[in-house]
């Protein structure tokens, strides 16, 4: 998927838990999201995005959510 | 006529906790306090001679026919209007009364044409039922005098007829739009002899107010107004109880049957959602199921722009199966994935993903509610714990408040919209959030106390404020949250919510409300006895869908709002099955009943039922497996009932991405949009084709009921059981109730629930198990379903979908009555008489600066697609905002709307899109192309028989 697609969506989860004072629930908001709902091949492609640009595009919470994000073995 | 049936009891039930006794004919019969002598009678079991009664209507008192004789009472008071009291005496028949009787009838029958044996109302007429039963046997007055027996027909209505001449001015048919539809489209003109029944100023029904739901239709007691269906093919012979296919409503139906062709739809007095009521749709368009567009053969072709190939059953399943083995093992499992529909049964959904997930093995499911209500399903179960509406409809009956946000019911649900007009004409107050004007703002005896015609996007912003307002006004039922809801999450929600940047004032200058305004309307709400909030898919289709979702949860929550009857969260379901859908595990993160794939012990017991194991990741929904499509990723597709190609957003994206793939095999009844697009057709079978069960929005369970065999000669869910068959997996059930006998015993909101149950019940709401062995008509009762209510944070965050000097206007989508989201089925009827393309609605001050003018042909461009349409110019849409519908292929709306979607669920942002209008002369280019594509499509279809002859040689 491309990955601008995916950086869009990933900030639009982030903008919703923003609204949270508290740095640690908003992080752990928009990683238990993307847990809960993206298909693996999405979270695999985003991490990559994060590991490789250190998360181009996507606001600071975000990609220190993805960060979090496990994959299946 | 009611149904041949229905019993008649005349009057409407009482409902009273107080019981009397009287005696009618010498035989005693206790009834609830408040019942009338005509409606004890009959529980008796004695009829007593009425005319213009009927039980759907209260008593009018005029024909005369109902006389009774009551011990200590001097005359001969009308059974109808008389309330039965403890210990009274009633004589039903006596000389007198029979003398009194014949009286009446030989004056009706002196005015009214002697041709029963031609006249279509034969077999079924109370008029000449009642001459019978009075004993009519001639007309002293004979026939020369004055009469209306030269009245002339109205025939403008393309589904019932009316004739004067044939009329008694009984006013059944007046009250019916009155109390019943709610229209007050009808009247009595005249005096005296003069007296007839007009259509609003005496126009032709098609000219009128009348919103053609056949209320009348069913009140009349003659051949006046009488279905033309009736007319042409005669009284039917059977009914089945059975439940419409339209709307979220879920109206039951009496289908009145002669060998297996429909005579007429009437609905059902004891259906629970309708009561005996329906709409345009529900009743008269079902011409769509024996359309002579039906494809009812299956079909193969290798390529798009390939002829259709008719073949045999095992011929498309055996083809279908093989193209999608070969793309599992040429692109991985993953590469293929399932739709379901709602449009289709919870049983053809459930096994559809367990096709998907059991046969393909991968959680790439979902189903069309992606589009309209999974908002609904995230808001509602992280608030209170279930992803469902929280009263019965019957609940608005007891509202004190009513509140409709993003909804249109008198178009969308007009069934439960005549139902919340009554409650509005007896003094429930009402607030209505929506950029247009919508019917409830204003409409005969309805004026909403505040209409909040907030700028399209804003949503987020106004339901803040409008907790705002509760919250810092001291208007929080404190005991109710400190008893029912966290109170962490409370604390954290009433500080976010107290800031300023919530208050009215802030956000005036985003809604485009007035504090004022939403003050007032906050406190109306806040301090009723009891508040209803009823919402659609203007709520949800939003890029924050999912928190205006969560933002009612929260207002209802602070308020008390919950947990009983008259009050509630209830979404207005767009089509027949969404909540069925929905609830059958269609969305792919989640199996039957809202339970997570990655729950171990969920999995643990599907695995255990079907012997497969359950991937315990969510699959792709539907966006991103157009998005995988279009990178090469994901290749094949099966598609049960649904039309991407019309009703997804950025109509160009949706093709490209079906273009881009191998084997779409679709189900459907019609060559749709997206079945352009196939490469297998499984011929689908419309609602009278099958058995099955659909859920309403308010959880109701009912069950669809077979009235003629499958076109096709195979049901839904045959197919796809041959198919998962075909691919290696033994799935085999016999009949739908044994898929039900599954869903039953996977879900634990269905445990109770099997058909033997819906027979002896009528319909069920779910949960019903051991706990509520009969159903659950509302929610939340004591406790939340997830204990206590969850208060979630609602901050304000703009759609980037902004109006730009480029893109000056913001526009909304929505639909009409008498159509039906995109047009498949209503489209092939005669509904096409009142709504025959969609329009673009513009204010008539946009229009003039563009030299717009009524019926005008205009361009509506977005950032990503143009088309045109031709112009409505009404006050109805605020300056700065158009709206339409997207009922029409070749009209395009989603040629127009984009990719921005809810956050948390991916639903189209719809009701959001930056246009600009022009005048102009010619189709665009969108609607050039897709007419040629169509065309080419068509021909590829009419060759299908050649082509099967050749490939068989």
């Amino acid at each position: 998927m491309k990955i601008e697609r995916l950086v869009a969506m990933a900030n639009d989860i982030g903008k919703y838990f923003a609204s949270r004072s508290d740095n640690e629930a908003v992080i752990e908001g928009i990683a238990d999201h993307m847990t809960k709902f993206w298909d693996p091949r999405m979270r695999r492609q985003i991490i990559a995005h994060v590991s490789e640009t250190g998360g181009e595009g996507l606001n600071a919470h975000v990609a220190d959510a993805v960060r979090r994000l496990a994959l299946p073995p | 006529m009611l149904s041949i049936t229905d019993r008649d009891r005349g009057t409407p039930a009482a409902h009273s906790d107080n019981r009397v006794t009287i005696e009618v004919d010498g035989n005693a019969v206790e009834v609830p306090e408040g019942t009338s002598v005509m409606r004890a009678a009959s529980e008796a079991g004695i009829d007593i001679p009425k005319l213009c009664a009927t039980e759907s209507l209260n008593a009018f008192g005029s024909c005369r026919l109902c006389l009774v004789e009551i011990e200590g009472k001097r005359g001969y008071p009308a059974s109808c209007h008389t309330p039965a009291t403890d210990g009274m005496k009633v004589r039903t028949q006596s000389e007198r009364l029979h003398k009194l009787r014949r009286n009446v009838m030989e004056l009706y029958i002196s005015d009214h044409p002697l041709d029963c044996l031609t006249c279509p109302a034969n077999g079924n007429c109370e008029l000449e039922d009642m001459a019978g039963v009075v004993g009519l046997r001639e007309v002293r007055y004979g026939y020369e005098g004055k009469n209306h027996l030269d009245s002339q027909k109205d025939d403008s209505n393309p589904y019932f007829s009316f004739d004067p001449s044939k009329c008694i001015v009984c006013s059944r048919c007046v009250r019916a739009c009155d109390e019943v539809q709610g229209t007050l489209a009808l009247t009595v003109q005249g005096r005296g002899f003069d007296s007839v029944i007009s259509a609003s100023q005496n126009q032709p029904f098609m000219d009128s107010e009348c919103v053609s739901c056949g209320a009348c239709v069913q009140a009349c007691p003659t051949a006046t107004l009488m279905e033309k269906s009736v007319i042409e093919l005669g009284q039917p012979q059977r009914t089945v109880t059975t439940t419409c296919a339209y709307c979220g409503v879920g109206c039951s139906f009496k289908a009145e049957v002669k060998g297996d062709q429909v005579v007429r739809m009437v609905p059902n007095l004891d259906g629970r959602a309708n009561e005996g009521h329906s709409c345009v749709k529900g009743r008269f368009a079902y011409g769509y199921t024996t359309h002579p567009d039906r494809i009812t053969t299956p079909m193969i072709r290798e390529s798009i722009h390939a002829p259709w190939r008719e073949v045999s059953w095992d011929a498309a399943i055996e083809y279908a199966a093989r193209e999608f083995r070969r793309i599992q093992d040429t692109y991985g499992q993953d590469a293929v994935g399932g739709v379901t529909s709602s449009r289709c049964t919870n049983e053809e959904t459930f096994i559809v993903q367990k096709l998907v997930r059991a046969a393909f093995g991968n959680n790439n499911v979902d189903t069309c509610a992606r589009v309209c209500h999974s908002p609904t399903g995230y808001g509602l179960k992280n608030t209170l714990g279930e992803s469902a509406g929280t009263q019965a409809f019957e609940s608005v009956e007891k509202a004190d408040v009513i509140v409709v946000i993003g909804a249109n019911p008198t178009e969308g649900h007009p069934v439960f919209a005549s139902r919340m007009k009554r409650r509005l004409r007896e003094g429930a107050r009402l607030i209505i959030v929506d950029p247009r004007q919508i019917e409830l703002v204003r409409t005969p005896h309805i004026e909403a106390d505040h209409h909040l015609q907030l700028r399209p996007g804003s949503n987020v912003a106004l339901i803040n404020a409008l907790a705002h307002v509760v919250v810092t006004e001291g208007l929080v039922d404190q005991d109710y949250v400190d008893q029912r809801c966290e109170r962490e999450s409370f604390e954290e929600w009433k500080e976010f919510i107290s800031r300023p940047e919530n208050s009215p004032e802030a956000t005036a200058s985003i809604t485009g409300v007035s504090a004022d305004e939403v003050r007032a309307a906050a406190r109306l709400y806040a301090t009723a006895n009891n508040a209803a909030i009823y919402y659609g898919l203007g709520v949800t289709e939003h890029s924050q869908g999912s928190t205006m979702v969560i933002g009612i949860a929260n207002l209802a929550m602070a308020t008390g709002n919950l947990g009983r009857e008259g009050v509630g969260v209830n979404p207005l379901r767009g089509q027949n099955n969404v909540q069925g859908s929905c609830d059958m595990g269609s969305f792919p993160h989640e199996l039957a009943g809202y339970r997570h794939v990655s729950g171990a012990a969920t999995r643990e017991l599907f695995q255990t039922a079907w012997g497969v194991p359950i991937q315990p990741e969510p699959g792709f929904r539907i966006p991103n497996m157009f998005e995988a499509a279009l990178d090469g990723e994901f290749k094949g597709m099966f598609i049960q009932g649904e039309d991407f190609a019309q009703s997804d957003p950025n109509t160009k994206h949706v093709t490209a991405a079906l273009e881009a793939m191998e084997c779409i095999v679709i189900q459907d009844l019609f060559l749709n949009e997206t079945a352009k697009y196939a490469h297998v057709f499984f011929p689908g079978s419309s609602f009278l084709e099958k058995d099955g069960t659909f859920t309403n929005a308010e959880r109701r369970i009912s069950r669809v009921r077979k009235i003629r065999e499958p076109l096709s000669g195979k049901s839904e869910w045959e197919a796809v059981q041959e198919l998962a068959q075909a691919m290696g997996y033994d799935m085999h059930y016999d009949h739908p109730s044994e898929i039900m006998a599954e869903i039953a015993r996977l879900t634990p909101t269905f445990t109770g629930v099997t058909y033997e149950k819906l027979d002896e019940l009528g319909s069920i709401q779910w949960p019903c198990n051991e706990r509520a062995p009969e159903g659950t008509p509302t929610m939340h009762v004591g406790e939340f379903v997830r204990g206590k209510g969850h208060f979630m944070l609602t901050g304000y965050v703009p759609t980037e979908e902004r109006s730009t000097s480029r893109f000056p206007l913001l526009m909304t989508t929505g639909r009409v009555l008498t159509q039906y989201n995109v047009g498949a089925q209503t489209r092939r009827t005669g509904n096409t008489a009142w709504h025959a393309e969609d329009l673009l609605e513009i204010h008539p001050h946009d229009a003039s600066e563009r030299g717009i003018g009524d019926g005008d042909h205009v361009g509506v461009t977005s950032r990503v697609g143009d088309t045109v349409l031709r112009a409505q110019v009404t006050e109805r849409v605020q300056p700065g905002v158009v709206y339409t519908t997207f009922h029409f292929p070749h009209t395009g709306a989603n040629v127009i709307t984009t990719e921005h979607s809810d956050w948390a669920t991916n639903c189209p942002e719809y009701k959001v899109t930056a246009v600009q209008v022009t005048k102009v002369n010619e189709p665009s280019e969108w609607q050039r192309r897709h007419r040629e594509f169509s065309e080419q499509q068509r021909k590829l279809l009419e060759e299908r028989r050649a082509a099967a002859r050749r490939a068989s040689g």
